[in-house]
């Protein structure tokens, strides 16, 4: 067979994915549950966290779409049993990609809903505990140098309603000084529809 | 799996033998047929007798042919001609199409199409993209009442110049009514083209019949060579040419001729022709069983395109819970080619346009697998898929957080 599309570590996991739910949600209680992504562009995930003394000890998802969303789930609940809440709250789509030995560049969008729907469930099993609140804390890219607007000040924006870059610069003042990154945030834009829709 | 089973015909077809012995014969024809020695008049021999071939298996005229680069050249000449001189070159031409600005096609044409199309929409042409019904069949009511705009408003723009309604649609196999439509186009004074790609060497086209002035075919559907087609233009009607440059196909279209494909293409037209009945009852009965072995097999599944007017040989289908890339991969890992509407794997975010414009909604055209057989398909093969494809997706639905057992 020619070269497959992705690499050797995406098939592993595409073909013998680990940690699937099998069983029925409800048969397997956790203690944080995130769900992203809708099902009209392509994605949808869903994490199941077990948690213990600020560890996760266990983990299950369930995943529809692409193969390389599929295989970025895998690798991600792999990489997260055993690590602290906090340090899993911090993993970046970038580094999800090098665990996978890299992704084409129109795949990466994959597993940024990996890490989202991790964050998801951890935020989940902090609330429902009265445990303080770890947002803000993961990585965050400054998108406009000029006027340090980062990408979670996008994505709340675009939980705002802002749709449009004009929406944007009204709320966030971003690109309005040299308004070189209007090109990397119309991609963030795509993104968050992608993962929250319209 | 030792050999791989190839149910992508839509997209490609291999070379028949006979093509190739053909192809590979002419290759040493290395004279430009344009030239007058007798070198020369032997590659331009070998290029009429093949343009016999397509005329005939077109109902066509020989010099009704025009050889191109393929569909989408053949495609683009049309819509372009609407935008030359040509269009206008006689007074008749004039007064038949002069003024006229509105271009009506439908909503499930090839890109190449609908790019052409939004194309002359920046030069200030009016656009209509006919919708259709959910089993991809043109809205006729929509088109009668398109076509007779302009004579209602008395505005000379919003009468319709051409109409472009592919016969066939390369993915879920729905077959228009193509001779209707091109009457009626034609009763309200447009010109008709319809891209018969996926048509030809399927189902019978005879352009006479059909009453169209422009049709398209290409050779690599029908087990001819890649980089060669063909258009049909009706005696009479307008056309410019799209490549300039030479006097090659009576100044239509330039460029040394092809000599090889060209000669390659004819002979895949001959067999077309001549087992054209055959091809039919081998893929539909093929096809038909691997419908019904899925339909038993995999619960929950959507049959897209039209029951009955539908090619022979195309048989698309909607898993819900699983993604279409994931199928297909799964499946190529396993050593079977399809082919899916799937977004993930056109690199865009948005599914086929084609089952979107069927309304069978983004989780059905996500997870829509298109298998197009072809003359080589066997019942074994058929076998092997239906083995292979219910596991796939059963696992990939075990994956899934959609839920569809």
């Amino acid at each position: 067979m020619s070269e497959w599309l992705y690499s050797d570590v995406v098939k592993e996991h595409f073909m013998h994915p680990k940690n699937v739910l099998e069983e029925d949600e409800s048969a397997w209680p956790c203690d944080g549950r995130g769900i992203v992504g809708n099902i009209k562009c392509g994605d949808q995930m869903l994490i199941l966290l077990r948690i213990k003394d600020g560890k996760i000890t266990d983990c299950r998802w369930k995943t529809y779409g692409c193969a390389s969303a599929i295989a970025s789930t895998s690798i991600l609940s792999e990489a997260i049993i055993g690590m602290r809440v906090e340090d899993a709250y911090v993993l970046s789509p970038e580094d999800i990609v090098s665990k996978l030995g890299g992704l084409p560049a129109n795949k990466i969008h994959c597993s940024v809903l990996g890490d989202k729907a991790l964050r998801s469930a951890i935020d989940d099993y902090l609330e429902k505990n009265g445990l303080p609140a770890l947002k803000g804390q993961e990585n965050v890219k400054v998108i406009c140098t000029c006027l340090n607007v980062t990408d979670r000040d996008i994505e709340d924006a675009y939980k705002a309603g802002d749709r449009t870059w004009e929406d944007l610069q009204a709320r966030t003042k971003i690109g309005t000084a040299c308004g070189g990154c209007k090109g990397k945030t119309l991609e963030l834009l795509h993104e968050l529809e992608h993962l929250y829709g319209e | 799996m030792n050999k791989r089973i190839y149910l992508d015909y839509n997209a490609t077809t291999p070379l028949d033998p006979s093509v190739r012995e053909v192809f590979i014969g002419e290759l040493d024809i290395y004279a430009n047929a344009s030239s007058m020695h007798e070198d020369g008049r032997k590659s331009a021999k070998d290029i009429h007798t093949a343009r016999t071939y397509i005329a005939e298996l077109l109902n066509a005229k020989s010099e009704e042919i025009i050889f191109t680069s393929g569909g989408s050249e053949s495609n683009n000449t049309v819509f372009n001609t609407m935008v030359s001189p040509s269009l206008t070159r006689t007074s008749l031409q004039k007064a038949m199409f002069g003024g006229r600005k509105t271009i009506i096609t439908s909503a499930i044409e090839h890109p190449c199409v609908m790019e052409s199309a939004k194309r002359l929409e920046g030069l200030g042409f009016i656009v209509h993209y006919l919708p259709v019904d959910e089993t991809g069949m043109v809205d006729t009511v929509k088109y009668s009442e398109l076509l007779g705009l302009g004579d209602k408003s008395g505005i000379d723009a919003e009468k319709p110049l051409l109409v472009s309604i592919m016969m066939a649609n390369n993915e879920i196999g729905t077959i228009q009514d193509i001779k209707a439509l091109a009457h009626e186009a034609h009763k309200a004074g447009a010109l008709f083209h319809t891209d018969a790609v996926q048509a030809v060497g399927k189902i019978p086209v005879d352009a006479l019949a059909l009453g169209v002035d422009y049709l398209t075919m290409s050779a690599h559907k029908i087990y001819g060579p890649k980089g060669v087609g063909a258009l049909y233009v009706r005696k009479g009607v307008p056309i410019e040419s799209f490549i300039k440059g030479g006097h090659q196909e009576n100044g239509l279209r330039a460029g040394t001729y092809n000599g090889p494909s060209i000669v390659a293409f004819g002979e895949a037209a001959r067999l077309a022709k001549s087992r054209l009945g055959a091809y039919e009852a081998h893929t539909r009965s093929l096809r038909n069983r691997l419908r019904d072995g899925l339909l038993e097999a995999v619960p929950n599944i959507r049959i897209n395109g039209h029951a009955e007017k539908v090619l022979p040989n195309t048989l698309d289908v909607s898993f819900p819970g699983a993604e279409g890339e994931a199928i297909l991969l799964m499946l190529d890992i396993i050593g079977i080619s399809i082919s899916t509407g799937s977004a993930c794997a056109s690199g865009s975010l948005e599914p086929s346009h084609v089952l979107m414009a069927t309304g069978v909604g983004p989780e059905l055209a996500h997870g829509s697998i298109r298998f197009s057989l072809g003359q080589y398909t066997t019942d074994e093969e058929i076998d092997a898929v239906l083995k292979e494809v219910p596991p796939v997706i059963k696992k990939l639905r075990g994956f899934s957080t959609v839920t569809h057992t």
